[in-house]
């Protein structure tokens, strides 16, 4: 039993839990690290009441090996984890994507490098969350602005967790964690939920990774008969190491295709007053908060402003920033970290328009009038 | 290796191995077999756990569910697999430097909570996937690549550190009693809780040829010169015992077991929810 569908008062990290477990979870592994601890004790408390497991390992390495672990037997699986622990968690995050295991993994982010500034917000981790772990691998990563998009995200991330067999991200940072709003939860019958494709039990022949039906190979889940090899060496479709050659780069292609063919799907986006936008702020997270009310300030003042949030952070909406780009005379891309979203931004526009960065990296939210500032300074150069 | 029980219990079509001539590794997974057969193991719900390393690549020979994780992290990656379904048997298979140096915290973690996981460690005292660097259980003073000077760190005793972190079941064999190597493992098999069975087994390409220990056969030799049994041992004082490895069961007890106990918690929790 989730929720009781209604109106509720309720915290960021509170919201991604509730979430979970509307999205079916059934096992948590984390370690407390702050800003994210409130994730685990709220799962702590709800988990076993849902017959599901909740088990605190020994570090935030554990916690990802023991989510993996999960994931193959079968079980929606999630942890939660912030600043320092995300970067443990890297390379059984990758061991995640090659093995192609379902599970989401909430960084609620704080200012680093480091222990940094434990109980402060940041955006530091956007690239990590695209390239912590090493090698290629597909990525797909979901930055929610409101308590409600907590919820909301956390259950979008189980639902291509499962749909893709890949490990979803959700990040969020220290403002969205811990502030509290209003939030409507829905009836919990109405909350849609996909699960792994999955070969059936005892299929005579079954291979795990057998991909030329479909790019997302049918999961041999352990204990189901189907006695599938699991290896973090690169693989054939028996799911047996093998060595360089095409196979190697035709599975590491197909983990990366299984996103960019989805790519306009996965790519959500939040835009506003961009029709007739001459100015438009990229923001995400918290800062796009700040972001939407110095775009409506501005507009106040008369300047054409928009505002382009991406919800998926990765893949990043580039397509709809190249549009943009044709039409606009620039950019601003206030984030709280020395630049990191704005390469993103240039990358998509491509010199057609301006593109101005606004960072921020003393642990405190970019307010509404510094982003007005900037906005001020591309309107009228 | 393709008699009957091969076919049962091994992915024949994987064989040859890749261990190195003389390795006791094939040993130590030939006890293995003969251990799951002994206890008549369902392999359609075995899963198989392993590491990074040449002892971790057994668990690509065995024909059931098997997993083959990052270095280090087998018994976390093991944990998670039996927490989600406990009905499952979960063995894990992981060397000295897999088991003791990088994942040495989930060793100690998986022996205290007891979580029912048969594991064994293939002791071989060095690094042999990465040509063989010191490792938590290299004796003091041997060489290594690593240690060209001799080696000055003391050594790990791998049974005494499970017994305790909690473990349920603590034995010792090496290579040249295969046959009570398979025995104890049958019997860590049987066991409920965490078991852990330490296989000592010679690496004859990096640590015999650095040390000079000789041939395979010398090493298992030096075995048969080296070790006592536990009864035996029991009746021998301190300074008959030094430079000697006891062999055998070495400790049993009957703590609450983790799944059983998370699942009572379950069903305390939901009775006192609905009531
Ligand atoms: C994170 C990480 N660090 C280092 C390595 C390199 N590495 C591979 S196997 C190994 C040691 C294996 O030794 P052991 O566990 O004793 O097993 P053996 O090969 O002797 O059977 C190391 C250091 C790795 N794969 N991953």
């Amino acid at each position: 039993m989730p929720h009781e569908p209604g109106v509720r008062l309720m915290q960021g990290n509170e919201a991604c839990a509730e979430g979970a477990l509307a999205a079916g979870l059934d096992f948590f592994a984390g370690y407390p690290i702050t800003p994210s601890t409130e994730v685990a004790e709220f799962l702590a408390e709800r988990l076993p009441r849902t017959g599901g497991t909740f088990i605190q390992m020994e570090d935030e390495i554990a916690s990802m090996a023991a989510v993996v672990g999960a994931s193959l037997a079968g079980a929606r699986a999630m942890t939660a984890t912030s600043g320092p622990g995300f970067s443990l968690k890297q390379e059984n995050l990758g061991f995640a994507a090659l093995v192609e295991a379902p599970c989401v993994v909430v960084n609620v982010q704080r200012q680093g490098p480091s222990t940094g500034l434990p109980t402060s917000p940041s955006q530091g981790d956007i690239m990590q969350a695209r390239w912590g772990t090493h090698g290629d691998h597909p990525a797909v990563v979901l930055a929610p602005w409101s308590v409600h998009e907590c919820f909301d995200l956390t259950v979008t991330a189980f639902n291509l967790a499962e749909r893709l067999r890949i490990p979803v991200i959700l990040l969020t940072d220290e403002v969205i964690g811990h502030m509290r709003e209003k939030v409507t939860l829905p009836d919990p019958s109405s909350i849609r939920r996909e699960s792994r494709p999955r070969i059936p039990p005892r299929t005579p022949g079954a291979l795990p990774y057998e991909d030329r039906h479909s790019d997302v190979p049918p999961m041999a889940v352990f204990g189901d008969g189907n006695r599938a090899h699991v290896t973090g060496l690169l693989h054939d479709r028996r799911g047996y190491p093998i060595g360089p050659g095409p196979e190697a780069a035709a599975l590491i292609r197909r983990l990366q295709a299984k996103v960019d063919a989805r790519r306009s799907e996965l790519a959500m986006v939040h835009g506003e007053m961009l029709d007739d936008a001459e100015v438009v702020v990229v923001a995400v997270g918290c800062v796009a908060r700040s972001a939407l009310r110095a775009v409506r300030l501005a507009r106040q003042e008369g300047i054409a402003a928009g505002f382009l949030r991406p919800i998926t952070v990765w893949p990043f909406p580039e397509e709809r920033l190249a549009r943009l780009a044709e039409e606009v005379r620039g950019f601003v891309v206030p984030e709280m970290n020395l630049g990191q979203l704005v390469y993103e931004v240039e990358r998509a526009v491509r010199g057609r328009a301006a593109v101005r960065a606004y960072s921020r990296v003393d642990g405190n939210l970019i307010t509404p009038e510094e982003v007005l500032g900037a906005l001020r300074e591309v309107a009228r150069p | 290796m393709s008699t009957p029980l091969a076919e049962k219990y091994l992915r024949v079509d994987r064989l040859p191995h890749i261990w190195c001539r003389g390795c006791g590794h094939g040993t130590v997974l030939g006890a293995l077999m003969r251990a799951l057969d002994e206890v008549e193991a369902d392999m359609d719900r075995t899963v198989v756990v392993s590491g990074i390393g040449c002892a971790s690549r057994a668990a690509g020979y065995f024909n059931c569910d098997g997993l083959h994780t990052t270095h280090g992290r087998a018994l976390a990656f093991a944990t998670g697999v039996k927490l989600a379904r406990p009905e499952l048997r979960v063995v894990v298979i992981t060397g000295d430097g897999d088991l003791a140096a990088i994942g040495g915290n989930h060793f100690i973690h998986a022996a205290r909570r007891n979580i029912e996981m048969t594991c064994i460690c293939f002791n071989n005292h060095v690094y042999g996937m990465t040509s063989g660097q010191h490792s938590p259980t290299s004796p003091r003073l041997s060489l290594a690549p690593t240690a060209p000077y001799g080696h000055i760190e003391r050594d790990f005793d791998l049974c005494e550190l499970a017994r305790v972190a909690g473990a349920s079941y603590v034995a010792r064999a090496a290579t040249y009693q295969a046959r009570s190597m398979a025995r104890l493992i049958a019997r860590a098999l049987r066991q409920q809780g965490f078991a852990f069975v330490e296989a000592i087994t010679q690496c004859p390409t990096y640590y015999g040829r650095r040390n000079r220990l000789g041939s395979a056969a010398d090493m298992l030799r030096w075995q048969k010169e080296h070790t006592v049994d536990v009864a035996r041992a029991r009746q021998l004082d301190p300074a008959e015992l030094e430079g000697k490895i006891v062999v055998g069961e070495l400790h049993r007890a009957d703590w609450p077991e983790y799944t059983r106990a998370y699942a009572e918690l379950v069903a305390r929790v939901r009775e006192e929810g609905t009531s």
